[in-house]
Parts: C-alpha cells; structure tokens; sequence
C-alpha cells in the first residue's frame, strides 16, 4: 500500500541507491561547479605543461623574477642594455645601433678579426636569436650584425631562477594531484579492509588491531616521515608511503565505527544465518554499506594529503628539484613575496581552488549520500 | 456520518497535503474532512501511506519542509493552517497536543524526567520552577505511574516504555488541551501496556472531557475506545461513522478488506508418525553484564531451561512479551548464539559446533527476520540478496543457474522474477517480507525460524504473508518456529504453542489447550488484553 508501488512500468533494471545520490549530487550547484573547476584544473595540469611553449626546467637567465604579464618580454627598454652587455662579452664594439621592428642592426667593430661565431654570444642571450654577420668588411674588423628580437611570453612571471611559473604551476598541479589521488587511494584501500575486519571480528582481535593503529598514531608523522626518507632517500614513491601509511588510521577508525552498526543490522545477521562466510559477509555487505562515508571521507583526505604533501615540500623532505609541487611552489614564493608577489600567488590560486573545489564536492557528496533522506 | 455542531472543537476541511520530491509531488492527502467534538474520541484508521499522520501532522504545521497544505482547519473559529509559528504555538502544545509512536526518543535522555515535565511550564506558562515541579508531580500521579516522587527524579533510560509513553500522555496534559491527538501510542509497546495505556487514555479523557483524535492501524483499538472511525485510504476518508455501524455493516469495500483481514482458521494437526525434526534439551542462554571495573559479573539468564521438540511439518508458536527471551531461544536453536543444552536437528547434534561445522546444516535451517526493511542489504539487488546462500551451499551453480534459482523463487512468493535486478528500498514493506521470504526458500529448507515475521506489516498484508508462509508449509513440508508477539497471527499458525516470560515457558500445550483453557494468570493477562478486541469483533461479524 506504499507509493512505491504506483509506480509498476517501471523498468527492471532497479534504480540503486547510487543512482539516486548522483542525481542529488548533480542538483547541487556548489557541487556541480567545483567538479567543473576541479576538471578544468586536472585537465591545465595533464595538458598545460605540453602546450605550453616552455619547459618547466628551462632557466632564462635574462629573465629572472620578471613580472606576470600578458605582454611579451622582452620590454622595449630591456633590448638595448642586453644587446650591449651581449656584444661586449662578444668582444666587439658596438658602433652605431638601431632597431627595427623586431630585428636589431649594430655595426660593430673591434680590434681583432670578428670571428663569425661570435654571434653565438648574441644568441646564448635569452632576448635573441638568429643572430648573424652581414656585410663583413675587407680587414675583418667590422661588420653588421642582425640579430631577431625573441619575444616570449611569461603571463605567470618567473621564479627566482628565471624559470615559467605557469608551466612550472601546470606540472606542480600533475605532482600534487596525484600525490593526493594515489595516496588517498592508498590510506583508503588499507584503512576500510582493516577497518572492516577489525570491526567485524570483533573482541580480542579488534582490540589487536585498533591497540596496533593507536600505537602508530602516537608515532609523531614528521619523526616518521624523516626516518623513512633517511633509510630510503628522496623519491616520489615514498612521498605516497609515508602520507598513505599514515592516513589510514583515521580511515580505519572512521570504517570500524562504521562497521559495528553494520554488523547488528539485520542482513549481516540473516548472512550469517545463511552461512556465508566472514570474507563473503565483509566484502558483499560491510563494505559496500561503508562506502558512503568513505567516498565523503575521501574528497575531504585528498586535500588533506596535498597539504601534507605541501607541508613536507615546505620542510624540504618532499619533492626534489627540478620537479615541483604546489607546496614547494608556494613556499619559494613566500620567501620571494617581497618584490615578487607573482611567485606565490598563482600557485596559491590553483592550490585554494582545487581545496576549495572538494571541500565543496565534499559537502555535496555527504549530502547526497545522506540515509536520512531515505 | 455525523456532522458538525457546536460542541466541535477541532474541524478539519479539504485538507490537501502534497509533498515535493525529486521524482514528482506525491499526493499525500486528497481533500479530507474530519472533526471532533468535545469529550469525542475520533479513530482514523488506514495502513501505513494512507495519509492518516501526514493529515494530522499537517493540521499541526509538523510537516516536513517539502510539504505543502491547502485547506482548512478551525479551531476556536480560527483557521490555524498555515499560521506563522509564533501564532500556531498559542494553539499547538497547549489547546492541542499530540503525542508519539516511539515513547524511546521523544524524551530527552540527559535531563530527569520532572525537568523535562516543568520546564514548558515555566518557559511557556510562567510558572516558578516549584510549582512547575509541584503541578509536575501531579501530573505523574495522573497518569498513575507507581512511585511519582522517585520517577520524578529519574533519567528516561530508568523507566520502562510504558512509563515513558505515560510521561509523554503527562506531558501533553500539562497544559489542560481541548485535544488530544495520539498517533499510534501504544504500537511500539507489549499488549499487556497497550491495555493499561488505552485504559488510562479512556479515563483521562472521562475526567479532563478532552476530545481525542486517536490515529491507528490496529482495528482492535478503535473497537475498544473510539466513538466515530474514519476509514483512510491512499489519502481519502472513504468510510466515516459511528464505530459500531462501521463494525457490523461496513459500506465500502476497504473497510470491509480491512475487517476481514483478521487471521482466522486453524492448522490442519500433523500425524504423530511424522519423524522428529527438531529436539531441544535445557537450553539456555545466559549474558554476562558488564557492572564495572572489580564487581562481581552480574549474569543475565535470558532463556533458561527449555526444552520441546517438534516434528516435521509443526509448527511451534512461542508467545511473550518484549525481553522474555523468545527471539534468543530462536537464535540459539539455530545456533547463532552461544547456549548450554543440547539441540538435535535431523539426529545430528547441533549444539556446540562452531562455524565451519554448522556451514553445511545451515541451507536446511533458515531465518526470516522482523524488519523486512533492515534485514536486506540496500546496496545489493533482489537477485543478488535472494541467490547469495546459493553461493555459499551450492558453489558449483553458474551465474545463470543462480539467477534461475532466484526467478523460481520469487514467483512462489508471488513476486515478478522481473523485479529482480531492482533495490529493495524500491519495495513495499510487504514485497519486502516476500523477498526475505525467497531468500530462505530458495535453498530449501527443512526447518525456518519465524522472528515477528508480521509484526511490521500492515493487516492486509500481514494475512497475504501468512498465507503465504501457510502454502508454503503445505508444498514443502515445512517445520516453522514461530515467534510472536501477536497472538492472533500465532493461533491462525501454529499447532502447539509456548507462552514465555523472564526466560522461562510459562505455560506449553496445542494451540486449542493454550487459548480455551489458559492455565497460568500470565496467558490469561496476554489472551486478555489482546484477544478482547478480537472475541468482540467475532461476536458482532
């Protein structure tokens, strides 16, 4: 006699409770354009740093701690003084010079014979290139040089070591969010099977298990941390080790707590009644009941392990040069905020965005996965 | 059918209430019109969905925030649907007030109960804290529960749930109410409390000449205390009038759907040549309490020393009231819980064996549970939740035999094999028992543990389900354990019957042994104070 039942052409194929939380999820606009956003940032992140017209570790000498801006480098004040100092490690005199358009035209001279590869010291400037000698006069000791201006763009600026911020930020983006991801993946995995069993066996073996992540909870993580990087050095695998190991103790407890309700619901007892066994009652009923949680649980971790991540970056016990991180980005800029605000602010902006962006899928999620609306 | 006079207190008119949802507006209530008069009790009966609450809750701007009303309700000559909070508060709480199905929840634990009672006195009545306590006191006394001056003093967790639903019956008295809405109140307690709690309700109202509007599924109750009945139905008032024309010439169909919906008939007896399935020898079960660190362990004996047996093809009906210990006998037959004693199935020692040993007899001994809305996992399908046993006792099935087995079984439950890739939280609370009945059935067992398999179900549904469980014994020779709270469903099932209280059989024999002749004062009490309604209603039918 319930309304459920008005309802009989429905289609076999059941709607599962899933079916029904994706959909409230996706009436949650706070939600729907933090996944937008969220997207948007995963995709500048995987495919930023190919298309973008520099390396991340490319160093421009010329252009260290230059400002964030749309307008290409270099200035028109800049092209002058860096052709001279160009020309004088060439060992040439500059006689007369003019610019045009994008191309520089300097007689030059000097008291020796210029030697035609001298323009190599033009080009190994950052500002120009395809620089050449015309019109060589008889004695060798004069001539033209041409050099193109090269016009670059650096619409995030540069860092202290004249590096692109913006592709440096794009390939951070890569480094932090799979950092996040994977070690997620990794505390989640460890922490609902151990917590599921810990939970559903119950007595003396829970107390084992739970007495066990207690005492690695009293561990202090940063002690851990730099034992694990003393005994295995630097890398990036590690970095998921170090912060997965040691978030799935929360995520343990959290699937425990979880799983105690579970185990006194009705169909764990009819499972068992039924004889099936622990591993088939824990993995058909415990887990799949604790997902909800999890999934939740989860979005709010990968920022959490990014701002570990960033933490341990900051101490200088996460990624190594000339790779990067959000967190080591940030933390180069804060030492540079003075006179070089760019440097911390960009990656803070992709930073604070994607946090925010799962914070808010975060909310969205437990409130689409939220039973009291059953 | 009545109509409106002067003495009217509270008139309900065209009382619309739909609810939004992501899938649509679900009509909740379609235009239904009820009144009360003064010193009037008023039934409005229906099954569950039937809009009955969601009316009354309306009425009292309770709704949840998708709900939408039009309408009418008068009360005092005033329209009080729709008023803002602050307006409706003069009125709700103190002219009308309403009390609860679940006497647990509706107190607060952390504060004692004579804190609870005073506190709307003084914040709302303005009375000093002394007096809210003194008037307090009184009301306990009211509503008779033993020792007032103790209880008064008492946290909720010390007073048992016929105690907290007179709290809660004082608490709405406080305020002297010209109406009295109780929606379902005694339906969550044991019938000897319901008795006492409807017994109380019926003198509160002869002294205080309040009006009740008393909301239930239970046809029994309404015979017992109401004046007029409505008859809800998918959100209509299809039948109204005064209670005793209602009982003996129903007009519509429903009604009479419902009256007849009353189990009825008798089991064909078993031949005592049948062999013995089942034995049980002084079992019992005991739990050690937990009282502290360096106490003595205070051990709890909640079944002690039973022993029956039964053949192939009885059934056994064990009646008690709530914390006798029924359901753990059940469970430690099936050997779910540890028990001293000795249990034989099919002349293999049951008792004692650990999980692995019982893994193979558990396919021949099942158990259907009370909530069919707990007991199926809500993220897997029927199908899955229907063929998991066959994983465990019949491995070497493909995935396509499992899912034939399931088909076969859903359609003896009378279910449509299509359904079966669906959710169960896309089932009624009847289908539901029908699936965990196919998930037990399609093993094939010998003998199934019955645990208050119809006490969440509506009467119309609970008669198509015993039916069921009837057609299925007959097919499959099955033997049933049948515990019961009900015993009227108990005597519609069973052959022999088991009354418990406090862990022990009070009183064994046949069903006819049991339910003519009661031995025990104890049987008497339950067979009276829930076979009352119904001897009456088979007296007027």
């Amino acid at each position: 006699m319930t309304l459920t039942l008005t309802n009989n052409e429905a289609p076999a194929k059941g709607r599962s409770l899933w079916d029904d939380a994706r959909d409230r999820l996706l009436a949650n606009r706070a939600a729907v354009a933090s996944m937008i956003v969220l997207v948007l940032i995963a995709l500048l992140s995987v495919f930023g740093p190919i298309l973008s017209s520099h390396n991340f570790d490319t160093v421009y000498r010329d252009y260290v701690k230059v400002p964030a801006s749309l307008s290409a480098y270099p200035r028109a004040d800049q092209v002058e003084p860096a052709f001279m100092s160009a020309a004088r490690r060439a060992r040439v005199t500059v006689d007369s010079y003019a610019r045009e358009g994008d191309t520089v035209v300097a007689e030059i001279s000097s008291s020796r014979e210029i030697d035609p590869r001298s323009v190599r010291y033009i080009d190994r400037s950052d500002l120009f290139r395809n620089a050449e000698l015309t019109g060589m006069s008889e004695d060798k000791k004069s001539a033209t040089l041409r050099a193109d201006i090269n016009f670059m763009h650096f619409y995030f600026g540069t860092d202290a070591n004249g590096r692109d911020m913006m592709t440096r930020t794009f390939i951070a983006g890569r480094v932090s969010l799979t950092i996040g991801l994977l070690a997620t993946v990794v505390a989640i995995s460890i922490g609902v099977l151990y917590g599921a069993t810990s939970g559903y066996l119950g007595g003396r073996v829970d107390q084992m298990m739970m007495r066990a992540v207690d005492i690695l909870y009293s561990l202090p993580f940063i002690f851990f941390v730099i034992m694990l990087v003393v005994f295995f050095g630097r890398n990036f695998i590690l970095m998921f080790i170090a912060v997965g190991a040691v978030e799935w103790l929360d995520m343990a407890r959290i699937v425990r707590g979880q799983t105690l309700s579970i185990k006194r619901q009705e169909y764990v007892q009819a499972a068992e009644a039924m004889g099936v066994s622990d591993r088939g009652i824990v993995r058909r009923h415990i887990i799949p009941n604790t997902l909800g949680p999890v999934v939740v649980y989860m979005t709010l971790l990968v920022p959490k392990v990014i701002l570990l991540e960033s933490f341990l970056s900051f101490l200088g016990l996460g990624i190594q040069e000339p790779m990067t991180s959000w967190g080591v980005l940030i933390s180069e800029g804060a030492r540079n905020l003075q006179g070089a605000a760019w440097m911390l602010i960009f990656p803070s902006i992709f930073l604070t965005s994607t946090l925010f962006a799962l914070n808010f899928i975060g909310d969205g999620l437990r409130d689409a996965l939220d039973p009291k609306d059953r | 059918m009545t109509t409106e006079t002067s003495k009217t207190v509270l008139a309900i008119k065209d009382l619309v209430v739909d609810f939004e949802t992501a899938t649509g507006t679900v009509n909740a209530v379609r235009g239904v019109e009820i009144h009360v008069n003064a010193g009037e009790t008023v039934a409005i009966v229906g099954e569950s969905g039937s809009g009955k609450s969601q009316a009354m809750m309306a009425a009292m701007g309770l709704l949840a925030s998708n709900g939408r009303t039009r309408g009418e309700v008068t009360y005092e000559d005033r329209n009080i649907l729709g008023l803002p909070i602050r307006k409706l508060n003069s009125v709700r709480g103190r002219k009308i007030t309403m009390i609860f199905q679940e006497p647990m929840t509706s107190l607060d634990p952390l504060y004692t109960i004579g804190r609870q009672l005073a506190e709307p006195m003084v914040v709302h009545g303005g009375l000093s804290w002394k007096a809210a306590k003194a008037k307090a006191l009184e009301l306990l006394r009211l509503v008779n529960i033993p020792e007032p001056e103790r209880k008064i003093k008492s946290y909720p967790y010390e007073l048992s749930g016929g105690q907290r639903q007179r709290v809660m019956i004082a608490m709405a008295l406080a305020n002297d109410p010209d109406v009295l809405i109780a929606d379902e109140p005694t339906t969550a307690l044991d019938v000897t409390t319901q008795a006492q709690i409807l017994d109380l309700l019926a003198d509160l109202q002869k002294r205080l000449g309040m009006a009740v509007i008393f909301i239930t599924h239970d046809l029994g109750i309404v015979r017992r205390i109401a004046d007029r009945v409505y008859v809800m139905k998918t959100g209509e008032v299809v039948e109204s009038g005064e209670t005793a024309t209602i009982f003996t010439q129903p007009a519509h169909p429903y009604t009479r759907m419902l009256l007849d919906a009353e189990p009825t008939g008798h089991k064909p007896p078993v031949p005592d040549s049948a062999q013995v399935l089942l034995e049980a020898q002084k079992v019992s079960v005991e739990f050690e309490l937990d009282t502290g660190f360096l106490q003595p362990k205070h051990v709890l004996r909640a079944v002690d020393d039973i022993s029956f047996s039964l053949r192939r093809g009885q059934t056994l009906g064990i009646v008690g009231e709530s914390g006798s210990g029924k359901s753990t006998l059940g469970r430690a037959i099936l050997n779910l819980l540890p028990a001293s004693g000795r249990v034989v199935f099919q002349g293999q020692q049951i008792s004692g064996r650990d999980r692995a040993a019982m893994r193979a007899l558990r396919k021949d001994m099942q158990l259907i549970f009370q909530d069919p809305f707990g007991s199926l996992s809500p993220r897997m399908t029927v199908g899955q939740i229907i063929s998991e046993g066959l994983l465990v006792h019949e491995p070497s099935l493909s995935a396509r035999d499992r899912d034939l087995r399931a088909c076969q079984a859903l359609e003896e439950v009378s279910l449509d094999p299509v359904m079966r890739n669906r959710y169960p939280h896309e089932f009624s609370g009847g289908q539901r028992q029908r699936i965990a009945i196919a998930r037990t059935m399609v093993l094939k067992p010998e003998l199934v543990v019955l645990d208050e398999p119809t006490s969440a179900l509506d009467r119309t549904i609970q008669k198509q389900v015993v039916e069921l469980l009837k057609d299925l014994q007959k097919t499959y020779d099955l033997t049933y354990l049948f515990i019961s709270h009900d015993l009227a469903v108990v005597r519609a099932l069973s052959d022999t019957v088991m009354v418990m209280q406090r862990g022990k059989v009070v009183e064994a024999g046949t069903v006819d042994a049991i339910f003519e002749a009661p031995k025990s004062d104890y049987t008497r009490e339950l067979i009276g104070a829930a076979m009352l309604t119904q001897q009456q209603m088979m007296e007027t039918a």
